[in-house]
């Protein structure tokens, strides 16, 4: 077995790397204008539920987890390349089976304690203990001894191993090519166990991590004071001596108060409907910058129930949606989807054609099915702004070729309910699925397309399961090298395979708006980073 | 006096044990699962089945709540599933701010609803009087979320004389408390129309004229407070629909209270934060129907508690 070494720490190195070489070549050039200091306010509708890694799972608390604390990886700022974070390099094995880290010296935790490989070991052993109740336990599933943990049978995972204070031996029991990416994940932040421990369950109110802020102050249901750590082991950063998070406040309001110089950037984005008011004014579109985002917006069609068990009737649907119109309706804040992966997406089919808009054809097909008169079915949506009026397009289009959908407005819990249990014909994904966990073309497949998801309660809400289809998707799993250009076309052949079958509509790729007040510096792409969601905290600045 | 207390307290538990009930019952048939909203959308089955089995929610339906009121007794609220906290320390930090909005709400309706009823009594059948009726209609009938932006847009934004939403401040309380009261201000000034009037049919108020007093002492020294008295009790009551008016009131401001706690566990099936704020807002709205039953007889000797 020979080690392929990866050092990460410079550029120069990495270039001459067998693998993933590509993906860490460049690590990030600090904005030469930058200059430290200075207080922001950012505002959120939503009240931070928890800190604490292993458990926050929500849009407003994803990047301030990431800013307390750090992984054994990371990703380059404003990117979706993975860079080393408190590992400074690993090797793998030649099977992809083994990952021995190396750790970064001279980490100090925010209490002063030095990070060794043991709280590596801890934190991973509690993000997979089911007491810890963590959504995201799951993503570890190829670590060795993993379903020990799960089954409660095991303590510890038996697969991660403390070689010496600084290295930590990770073995699978698969080859996972994803695994970097889940080490990059927020669930498997270094956490220490001392801390954990002193507060228990309300650790995710005194969160205490390795990160570039720390947690000075937090009034419940009003505002989070993050204070910058002077002792942030990555140098010169974060810029920003303190971040003030305000909420409870509507995105409405928000924007009432960046309009008057209050806030620095409203979280929740620019509300529907005042978008056109913000583009139409230059001074206030020069402060709004745009970017892709990993996410789909798509219609299950539930291939168990008739008459979605006919590909022709599949089909015919994929063919009568007028998805460009669907666009428009929400300010052509998205572009038109034919394929499950989002463009900025690796894996993604660029000359792919899918299904065209043509109500001729949609009928031909459903005729052909047997249906000519067409039928009556129902279509369930999240009630909330603007996934009704989607529904009411998507309900008008599909009238146009016969189709009658009673449109079933629900609350998200109980539209979530439904697509679990199988018994919504059609479901409007839109406000609940799906946007990617990291950038990677297998976090679209497994819980949403495949047969893993497709079970009771799973969020596969079209039950499609495709044994051939998931094989593959194993097999493409099994590289080493996430970014592997073989691999990559694989996952590519997997979802135009799945797309032959018809088991979504796919209606198109939300674009992310950013607004900020102008004294915001640092690159455009740090506001729609597409990993820290909404904006890398560690990375910008302030000009006055 | 003692005995009416005592019974009306006993009362007052049984209908909080009713509350309980029937939300606890009510969330438990609500097609959508609390364990998923914890699990995620990656969890395995086995990760689902293992917390619902924490949890207990995977015990019947009795179980479940014979084991959510054994904590409530013991003066445990139990934990929010999805914060990891104790749901008596969520509601602690956000009742005050609630209280607050209340009393602010109570002091604004009082002020712009017995001032506009007396004058319109006053002026009865004019112009003026017909003006404000009209007004406290549409007060009664505006939905809050439009009051409030309404207000929050023109004295805060146009006119800067209010900060835009937040907590803190006296000036922060405004804006707010308007919202919350201008539709409590509509009925009162309808009620202190009427009450005022029927008073002032009254015998002695005209042997207080015909004994040669002014007017304007006539109308507030012996007027007014026989006027306010059918007022008072309703102060109680309006606690009741100030609970359902501020999540509304709350979200718009960004004001921190339980509507606001309340709003945002419901989206996510949060049922022990649920379970509290309904308690929370039970126990309020029988206290003030409590309170204002038992100073009723001492605004009016008349009325004796039995």
């Amino acid at each position: 077995m020979s080690l392929m070494k990866t050092m990460l720490t410079t550029s120069a190195l990495a270039v001459s790397l067998s693998f993933a070489g590509a993906a860490l070549a460049q690590d990030y050039q600090p904005d030469p204008n930058a200059k430290p200091g200075g207080n922001i306010i950012v505002t959120y509708k939503d009240d931070v539920a928890t800190l604490d890694p292993a458990i926050g799972y929500d849009w407003q608390n994803w990047s301030m987890i990431k800013s307390l604390f750090d992984g054994l990886m990371d990703y380059v700022p404003g990117t979706t390349e993975l860079r080393p974070g408190l590992a400074e390099s690993y090797d793998v094995s030649d099977d992809g089976k083994t990952f021995t880290f190396h750790l970064r010296p001279g980490v100090k935790f925010h209490n002063g304690r030095e990070m060794t490989a043991d709280d590596v070991k801890y934190s991973l052993d509690r993000v997979t203990n089911p007491v810890t109740q963590s959504p995201g336990a799951g993503f570890f599933a190829s670590i060795m001894g993993y379903d020990a943990m799960a089954d409660g049978s095991a303590s510890e995972l038996s697969g991660v191993e403390v070689v010496d204070p600084a290295t930590v031996k990770i073995t699978l029991s698969r080859p996972d090519a994803t695994f970097l990416h889940v080490m990059a994940l927020n669930f498997a932040s270094i956490v220490p166990k001392e801390a954990v421990e002193e507060w228990g369950a309300d650790f995710g109110k005194h969160p205490v991590g390795t990160g570039a802020y720390k947690l000075a102050d937090w009034t419940i249901g009003q505002q989070l004071v993050f204070a910058k750590n002077t002792e942030y082991w990555r140098a010169g950063v974060p810029y920003l001596d303190q971040i003030t998070f305000e909420v409870g406040q509507e995105p409405i309001v928000a924007l009432l108060r960046l309009q008057k110089g209050e806030v620095d950037v409203p979280g929740d984005g620019i509300p529907p409907a005042k978008f056109e008011e913000v583009m139409n004014n230059p001074a206030e579109k020069a402060r709004v910058v745009e970017g892709g985002q990993l996410q789909t917006g798509y219609i299950t069609l539930n291939v168990k129930t008739p008459p979605f068990d006919n590909l022709k009737v599949r089909e015919a649907v994929n063919m009568a949606i007028n998805k460009k119109r669907i666009t428009q309706m929400i300010n052509g804040r998205a572009i038109p989807a034919n394929q499950p992966l989002p463009p900025s997406m690796p894996g993604y089919i660029k000359d792919y054609k899918g299904y065209s808009f043509d109500d001729a054809a949609a009928k031909k097909l459903l005729a052909e099915a047997g249906f000519a008169d067409g039928f009556t079915t129902e279509l369930y949506v999240m009630n909330t702004d603007p996934n009704p009026r989607i529904a009411q397009a998507i309900q008008q289009d599909l009238k146009a070729i016969g189709i009658t959908a009673e449109i079933k407005s629900l609350a998200q819990a109980n539209v979530i309910e439904a697509g679990g249990a199988g018994k919504a014909p059609m479901i409007w994904s839109g406000g609940m699925a799906w946007i990617a966990d990291f950038p990677d073309p297998s976090n679209f497949y497994g819980p949403i397309l495949g047969c893993a998801g497709a079970g009771e309660g799973g969020w596969n809400w079209s039950k499609f399961c495709d044994p051939e289809i998931d094989a593959e998707a194993t097999k493409a799993d099994s590289f080493t090298d996430p970014a592997d250009p073989k691999r990559l076309a694989m996952w590519s052949d997997v979802y135009e395979k799945v797309m032959e079958q018809a088991p979504w509509v796919p209606i198109f790729n939300e674009q992310r708006y950013t607004m900020k007040s102008e004294r915001m510096g640092g690159a455009d792409n740090l506001y729609v980073d597409p990993v820290s969601i909404p904006v890398n905290y560690d990375y910008v600045y302030v000009t006055k | 006096m003692l005995a009416y207390l005592a019974r009306r307290l006993i009362q007052a538990a049984l209908i909080l044990l009713g509350v309980s009930f029937i939300t606890f019952f009510l969330l438990y048939v609500l097609p959508a699962d609390p364990v998923r909203q914890i699990a995620g959308r990656s969890a395995t089955a086995q990760t689902v089945e293992n917390i619902r089995h924490q949890l207990g929610l995977d015990q019947p339906f009795v179980v479940q709540y014979w084991r959510y009121l054994v904590g409530l007794v013991q003066g445990d609220m139990g934990r929010s599933y999805l914060q990891k906290t104790d749901v008596a320390t969520l509601i602690m930090a956000r009742l005050p701010a609630t209280l607050l909005l209340m009393l602010g709400a109570i002091v604004a309706e009082l002020v712009i609803g017995l001032t506009l009823g007396i004058i319109a009594a006053i002026r009865r059948g004019g112009a003026l009087d017909q003006t404000l009726m009209i007004t406290s209609f549409v007060a009664v009938s505006a939905p809050q979320f439009v009051v409030g932006l309404l207000l929050l847009y023109v004295f805060a934004v146009k006119l800067s004389w209010f900060p835009i939403g937040g907590y803190g401040s006296f000036s922060n309380l405004v804006l707010p408390a308007l919202t919350l009261g201008i539709m409590g201000s509509g009925w009162y000034s309808r009620m202190m129309r009427s009450s005022m009037i029927d008073v002032l049919r009254s015998d002695y108020i005209r042997t207080a004229r015909a004994k040669g007093l002014r007017r304007s002492r006539v109308l507030v020294l012996h007027a007014m407070p026989n006027a306010i008295l059918p007022i008072i009790a309703m102060i109680g009551i309006d606690i009741g629909i100030f609970m359902s008016g501020i999540v509304v009131v709350e979200s718009v401001f960004g004001w921190p209270g339980i509507g606001q706690l309340a709003w945002q566990a419901i989206q996510r099936v949060d049922i022990p934060i649920i379970m509290g704020v309904t308690l929370v807002s039970a126990c309020a709205i029988v206290l003030g129907n409590l309170i204002a039953d038992m100073i009723t007889p001492f605004i009016d000797p008349r009325i004796k508690l039995r």
